[in-house]
């Protein structure tokens, strides 16, 4: 016998979920970042969260580890923290998501307004060095969004590490507002906006603990995967070259050269990140050649060293530990351009002269022995 | 950037004191404390401590520093050394 079913029982699948945000529109998205929508003058402005949700964390993670991180960014423009007024202060940062969610998650219980410059997903720092934080792209910004009409104020708050892309002189004559350097991290801004936008020394230096140099270490790595296919391509091809081919000898010559290889990527892209402070040598290719040179003897450890195959994966681990140490250069907060470029002269014609050696004892040495 | 120390006596960074007016600029945008601003002049205190960013030099209202800026990273210079200096170079 029919029986209808109970009314809090849903007839099928699942409960239905809320109902949709008064702020969607047909056609348009809206961003997990953002609350809702303030009203502004010059029309309507997302309302950013200001705690990170899931999907942040995910793409954070993801960034980190070097997938599709120049695809990572935030629509450039300005966006409201809190309940921003006309008195309210602006911060200035990148559309580099990472940069985006690092700035938000620091605004809990701040009104502020945030202008997002298109710096092609780059962050802060790395975008003022190629001018995309820089002083047009401001200029251009804050007129596109009409700021002028949405605060009384002419002050623009910007992170201390874009002043390399932004000339504050320049900025206010063009648009009328004066630059304001914030501290460099933005964990410091809340102080720095409540002590009137005065910024201890300490939020004006740089640091490089352990922990800002362990997050660099996935990128790095992920940066060498593609040539680290080609690489082992070529150590197969140089494996089998012998006055008689053997695939056992072959196959075996490949995993031990192959590891050199891995352990040198590990040594200069891992290890010297991480041991930075302890390594001597302020030069980068020292300090990778000697950790090359202490993973290259491990991994040869139990093999007779007076092999000619043996010192050239000694050698191989060494070079590429060295080269990957130098390249690692890029990230720190302290290498000038002029250093990199002396030691570059120095490093790389002994990286160079050390793997023709390697490749002279690897492949010659199946002849003569 | 005490902890850290790199090459020394490379820096491109210059100053000519006779056009500073000691605004203090130079200060407050550099992240590794080269500059110090005494009695109305800006001095280089940490010369090899300066990593050629060029923050300084961008935003110094009278133009009395100069430093060559660039990014001190090597696959990027091996770029310029083979497309030359005005190439437009993939990076970071």
């Amino acid at each position: 016998m029919f029986q209808p079913k109970p009314d809090n029982e849903p007839c099928c699948g699942s409960p239905p979920g809320p109902p949709s945000s008064p702020d969607e529109r047909p056609g348009y998205r809206l961003c997990s970042f953002v609350e809702r929508f303030v009203a502004t003058p010059e029309g309507v402005t997302p309302q950013v969260k200001t705690r990170l949700g899931l999907r942040d964390w995910l793409g954070t993670l993801r960034a980190r580890l070097g997938i599709r991180r120049d695809h990572y960014r935030v629509a450039p423009g300005l966006y409201a923290a809190g309940s921003p007024c006309a008195d309210s202060p602006v911060l200035v940062t990148a559309n580099y998501k990472l940069s985006f969610d690092v700035l938000r998650r620091e605004l809990t219980g701040a009104n502020v307004w945030i202008v997002v410059l298109d710096t092609r997903g780059v962050n802060v720092w790395c975008a003022a060095g190629k001018k995309t934080f820089g002083t047009d792209e401001l200029i251009d910004r804050v007129k596109a969004v009409g700021l002028a009409r949405i605060v009384n104020h002419r002050e623009l708050v910007l992170p201390q590490l874009g002043a390399p892309g932004v000339d504050g002189n320049r900025v206010r004559k063009t648009c009328g507002f004066k630059v304001v350097w914030g501290p460099i991290r933005a964990r410091d801004l809340k102080k720095f906006l409540d002590s009137g936008k005065q910024a201890e020394p300490q939020m004006r230096q740089l640091s490089f603990s352990l922990g800002e140099r362990l997050v660099l270490v996935p990128v790095e790595l992920s940066l060498l995967v593609t040539p680290s296919l080609w690489i082992v391509l070529a150590i197969v091809v140089l494996s089998a070259v012998g006055p008689t081919f053997s695939l056992a000898l072959t196959w075996l010559r490949v995993v031990e050269m192959t590891m050199a290889y891995a352990v040198g990527v590990v040594s200069g892209a891992v290890v010297v990140p991480l041991m930075l402070p302890w390594l001597p040598w302020r030069s980068f290719y020292l300090k990778g050649g000697l950790v090359g040179l202490v993973g290259g003897l491990a991994v040869t450890l139990g093999r007779g060293v007076g092999e000619s195959r043996v010192l050239a994966m000694i050698l191989v681990c060494m070079t590429v530990s060295s080269y990957a140490a130098m390249n690692f250069t890029g990230a720190t907060p302290y290498a000038s351009p002029s250093g990199v470029e002396k030691e570059m002269r120095r490093g790389i014609p002994l990286q160079v002269v050390a793997l023709v050696i390697a490749l002279a004892l690897w492949v010659g040495g199946r002849f003569w022995s | 950037m005490n902890d850290f120390r790199y090459l020394p006596g490379v820096s491109t960074l210059r100053l000519k004191e006779d056009l500073c007016i000691g605004c203090g600029a130079c200060v407050e945008v550099c992240p590794h404390q080269v500059f110090s601003v005494n009695e109305s002049k800006a001095t280089i205190v940490d010369l090899d401590g300066c990593m050629e960013c060029g923050a300084c030099a961008l935003n110094c209202p009278v133009a009395a520093i100069t430093v060559s800026p660039g990014v001190g990273c090597a696959s990027y210079i091996i770029q310029t050394w083979i497309k030359g200096k005005g190439a437009v170079i993939e990076c970071c």
